[in-house]
């Protein structure tokens, strides 16, 4: 899997974050939310079928987290540190080239 | 020179509001504490107050926009009461958690069921752990001058919290006094400009607020908030202080009233202090060595005004306007939370009376005297009194 594009941003706050409580804990950096690791919480994990996906980018926009990003050829990679499994994209996925899967068998 | 007016306990808030000059007040209109946001949009309509009024469909979504304003940065006000305030409490809690100084002002009233719409404190108290600073108001004027304080306390960098002052439904916020307003300039010098330096929009530099808090961040987030309610106490009485230096009216955390003597305290809040002290004079006159005391400050409780006076009486009886279902009152609570440790403490009561605006006579008074009187010689009997209940329909 291609690395975060965001991986600078996570060691930032992650390291602003935990130095000192300020008021209303607040983080003055934006992309805070970067190092609240939402993958943990998944049950269900978006599977990935290449030969299907016609490059639509649904599945890139619905993704409420985002946990979706393009590589060079523009198709989707998935990132799961963030992806909540809450299986919005494989619903929005004209061609069913998503499917969800239990984690855990 | 400042102007005299005779005004409701409404249009006194609405005033408090407009010298204040809050740039965003977000409202929605509930009994009785409608004419507060019906005053101030006639304040903003006419020009007087330079504000954004943001008309909400209830008052889960007033307090929401407040939260989001105050977060932008600016001085944010809204009023409210009872099921109002009720619809608010999830909100409120994060309104402290972001350490947001908005200020509101309560008609304290009832909750349901049974619907009732005048006055008690249920409202307020039920959010008395919600982190916001609480004041509670004798009557109109002090209903004005204690939302300016609040703003003034709220605001300052060591507190940083929301702030609420309550004032008895019907019993204040309709009833008509001579309010005096003071002068603009002053409240300007009194109040400053605020210029917040931890929450602000600034599109050049973006912060995050209202965060999630993982389990190793949230217990210090939450004790921030305690640390905040703790310095509020001396920021409170230097502000109390400078509001008599240039308006020359006095506040206490604790307003006592012929306790020197004292055989038996009566403390209570807001107008039923009114009362209160003209019943005490009637006592003393009859030679009873009584006395009455007056919390102004509900949160943070004042836990050393109210030692220094354990100190003085043998009786502490408690007179409140609300009830705390299978526990006693809650002020109750807090005075006698306050005195657990100290090895010489008086004899605390427990009295609720006046609910849902039903009026406080003297004859109760005299009942809850009498039962204060006959502890002193024969110990407690109950862990609660209900006073002017009518047992009858029981
Ligand atoms: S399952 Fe939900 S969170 Fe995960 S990639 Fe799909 S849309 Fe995003
Ligand atoms: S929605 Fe489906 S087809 Fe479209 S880009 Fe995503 S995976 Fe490919």
């Amino acid at each position: 899997m291609a690395e975060s594009p965001f991986k600078a941003d996570i060691e930032r706050a992650q390291k602003e974050l935990t130095e000192k409580m300020t008021p209303g804990a607040i983080a003055y950096i934006p992309g805070s939310s970067v190092i609240n690791k939402t993958g943990s919480w998944r049950v269900f994990k978006p599977e990935f079928n290449k030969d299907k996906c016609v490059r639509c980018f649904l599945c890139y926009t619905y993704c409420p987290e985002p946990a979706i990003y393009l590589d060079e050829e523009n198709y989707p990679v998935f990132d799961y540190d963030y992806c909540k499994g809450c299986g919005i994209c494989a619903n929005e996925c004209p061609t069913k080239a998503i499917t969800m899967v239990r984690e855990v068998k | 020179m400042p102007m005299k007016k005779v005004m409701k306990g409404n249009e006194a808030a609405a005033w408090a509001a407009k010298l204040a000059k809050p740039k965003v007040i977000a409202a929605f209109p509930i009994t009785p504490s409608t004419l507060v946001p019906e005053k101030i949009s006639e304040f903003v309509a006419n020009g007087e107050l330079d504000a954004e009024f943001i008309k909400v469909e209830s008052e889960h979504s007033a307090i929401s926009a407040c939260v989001g304003a105050s977060a932008a940065g600016v001085r944010t006000f809204t009023a409210t009461a009872s099921q109002g305030l009720a619809l608010m409490h999830e909100i409120l809690f994060i309104a402290a958690g972001m350490r947001l100084p908005i200020v509101m002002a309560i008609g304290n009233r009832a909750l349901s069921a049974p619907i009732n719409i005048w006055n008690d404190w249920q409202d307020t108290i039920s959010e008395r752990d919600t982190g916001w600073i609480q004041f509670y108001a004798e009557n109109n004027q002090e209903a004005l001058d204690l939302i300016l304080i609040a703003f003034k306390v709220a605001e300052d960098e060591r507190v940083l919290l929301p702030a609420m002052t309550g004032f008895d439904a019907f019993i204040l916020t309709h009833t008509v006094e001579p309010v005096e307003i003071p002068d603009q300039e002053l409240v300007d010098e009194f109040l400053g400009e605020y210029k917040p330096k931890h929450a602000y929009l600034d599109p050049k530099r973006p912060i995050t607020q209202g965060t999630l808090g993982f389990p190793a961040h949230y217990m210090e987030a939450r004790y921030k908030v305690w640390e905040a309610m703790e310095n509020a106490r001396e920021v409170i009485k230097e502000a109390f202080e400078e509001f008599e230096k240039k308006f020359g009216r006095k506040y206490q955390m604790v307003e006592e009233y012929k306790t020197d003597d004292a055989e038996i305290i009566m403390i209570t809040m807001g107008s039923l202090a009114g009362t209160l002290k003209e019943f005490v004079d009637k006592k003393r006159e009859e030679g009873v060595k009584i006395g009455a005391a007056k919390i102004t400050v509900y949160r943070p409780f004042p836990i050393e005004e109210i030692r220094a006076l354990a100190k003085k009486a043998k009786v502490l009886a408690i007179l409140e306007k609300d009830v705390s279902f299978g526990s006693g009152g809650a002020v109750f609570a807090d005075v006698a939370r306050s005195l657990i440790n100290e090895k010489e403490k008086p004899i605390i009561l427990d009295f609720i009376i006046g609910l849902g605006g039903r009026d406080v006579t003297f004859e109760q008074l005299e009942e809850a005297l009498g039962i204060a009187e006959k502890a002193i010689k024969e110990g407690v009997e109950e862990d609660v009194y209900w006073i002017g209940l009518r047992k009858e329909i029981l």
